[in-house]
């Protein structure tokens, strides 16, 4: 059922210096006429952590789907790796999806599994169907999960059920799971919008200690805009569908924000 | 304090429910008639309870002298149930999974759910019928009807469950790149599992005390023994097959307990 391609020819396809995702045209409506995303043009190099800030519901969940095709994209393209992802289907969709690592605002484990068969999870895209059901993973798969649990704080939990876990362990599972895919790009929708304060910072401490150290680009959405201001190596600011801000945390000034979230009491 | 009065009035936390009034008075009113037109009253069944203290009285005490032919019959019951239950299980997992709306295209699930009403139009008793009437008497007839009877319950429950799933779940495996099968394996069945489980051992169950009832219609099992004693009015060996019958279900329901124990 999936393509018996070896975790070599993955990285093959990119190069070490991490291959750009380009957004050209990007639109959106989930309903016709209803435009969600409006002709986004982003261009996310090949490395650092790039943060997506604005108002709920101003399409930046949605962007973050279109680009792993869990929404599909109305018009657009999204040029990487020498592909347009927008145009694939079946098994080379899957097999783009398995080289973007997801990390979710409610982390999004499948909760009656244990840690081990989450992260897990990130290699189903590598491993046959059967072998799934068998439980029957590669070693080094086996062993590169143990060196992530304990990479992200959870070792000896790998046979505690997800849903024994608290918020933030969930989240380093998430985030576990991602990696595990051995990504070319993280993308990660609001992962700290469920969590506390002191571990919301944590959790992006280890997403841009992870993508630095494994050279893989990160792209965060979030509210907080101090996080993004104090984690991202670049804030995109979007409001009403549109990119209305592109530059560096240093450049972002309260008129921007304003732009961005619109009004003015609440910066006081 | 008028204005206060009125406004108290006016606000009103809870409004009557008038359909819903209207509904239980016509439901009291049609439950009266029904019994009325039944001859469901004091007289018939005060003459029913002296008919039924001769009967109990035939009962006593329970004999046990044909044990054989008892113990053969329960045997036979308990395989047809079991023999039953694996396959209507083995054939509900596909189906239910193929039913589920949120998991495949309608032109799929529509004709599996009317197969799934199909094998629930009709009590386990008049399928056997059909089985006997088409593949002849014994075990065999009883073992199919028992079969379809269980696929239409699980797979109906079962189905039910996969719609009720967290999808964010699903969502999160999909977006590793795994394809379809490897989606249901560690994104759909974790979450039913237990409930499928469940199910099944319900069905057992269910399966168990109906075995013993597809013989009456030449099904195979302890009923064709059962039926047989009531004709002969031997009303002492009934007692016996009865209490035999409780017997089993006991155990089984014992037995199904721990099965649920150990998956959860």
């Amino acid at each position: 059922m999936l393509t018996p391609a070896t975790a070599n020819d993955v990285t093959d396809k990119g190069d070490a210096a991490g291959d750009a995702l380009v957004l050209r045209h990007l639109s959106k409506e989930y309903r016709a006429g209803v435009p969600v995303l409006k002709d986004i043009n982003l261009e996310i190099p090949g490395s650092g952590l790039t943060a997506i800030i604005g108002p709920s519901g101003t399409g930046k969940s949605t962007l973050i789907r279109c680009i792993n095709r869990l929404v599909q994209p109305t018009s657009g393209e999204i040029l990487y790796g020498g592909q347009d992802l927008a145009k694939l289907g079946g098994a080379a969709m899957r097999e783009a999806r398995r080289r973007i690592g997801m990390v979710f605002q409610e982390y999004n484990l499948v909760e009656r599994l244990t840690v081990m068969e989450n992260l897990l999870c990130g290699r189903l895209g590598y491993v046959s169907a059967w072998r799934v059901w068998l439980r029957r993973f590669p070693q080094r798969d086996i062993d590169h999960a143990f060196s992530l649990l304990e990479a992200v704080g959870l070792a000896g939990f790998e046979n505690r059920r997800a849903d024994a876990l608290s918020g933030g362990q969930r989240q380093r599972v998430g985030i576990a799971r991602a990696v595990m895919q051995e990504p070319k790009i993280i993308l990660a929708d609001e992962p700290t919008s469920s969590l506390d304060p002191k571990t919301s910072v944590e959790i992006m401490e280890l997403l841009r200690n992870l993508g630095a150290e494994r050279n893989i680009p990160v792209v965060v959405n979030i509210h907080n805009v101090e996080l993004a201001r104090r984690f991202a190596t670049r804030i995109v600011g979007m409001t009403g569908g549109r990119v209305v801000y592109d530059g560096s945390p240093g450049d972002l000034t309260d008129k921007d924000l304003n732009t961005i979230y619109g009004g003015e009491n609440w910066l006081e | 304090m008028s204005t206060l009065d009125q406004t108290a009035a006016r606000r009103r936390a809870f409004t009557p429910n008038w359909p819903a009034r209207l509904f239980f008075l016509a439901f009291a009113i049609y439950l009266v008639y029904a019994a009325s037109r039944l001859g469901f009253n004091l007289e018939r069944m005060s003459y029913g309870l002296e008919h039924g203290q001769r009967f109990l009285a035939r009962m006593f005490p329970p004999s046990f002298a044909r044990s054989e032919l008892i113990i053969s019959g329960i045997v036979e019951s308990l395989q047809i149930a079991i023999i039953a239950s694996f396959f209507g299980i083995v054939l509900a997992l596909p189906v239910g999974f193929l039913a589920a709306r949120n998991l495949m295209p309608v032109w799929i699930t529509w004709p599996m759910r009317a197969f799934v009403a199909l094998c629930r139009s009709f009590h386990p008793i008049i399928v056997a019928i059909i089985f006997v009437k088409a593949i002849g008497f014994g075990a065999l007839a009883g073992v199919m009807a028992l079969i379809v009877a269980s696929v239409g319950f699980i797979s109906k429950l079962f189905a039910e469950a996969i719609e009720e799933i967290s999808l964010k779940q699903v969502e999160a495996v999909r977006a590793t790149g795994a394809g379809f099968f490897a989606v249901l394996v560690m994104g759909v069945l974790p979450q039913v599992l237990p409930r499928f489980i469940g199910f099944s051992t319900y069905q057992l169950d269910s399966n168990l005390r109906n075995s013993t009832m597809v013989g009456i219609v030449g099904g195979g099992g302890i009923g064709a023994t059962l039926f047989t004693a009531y004709q002969r009015f031997d009303f002492d060996v009934v007692l016996a097959i009865l209490i035999v019958i409780v017997g089993m279900i006991m155990v089984a329901e014992i037995v199904s307990g721990w099965a649920r124990r150990v998956f959860q």
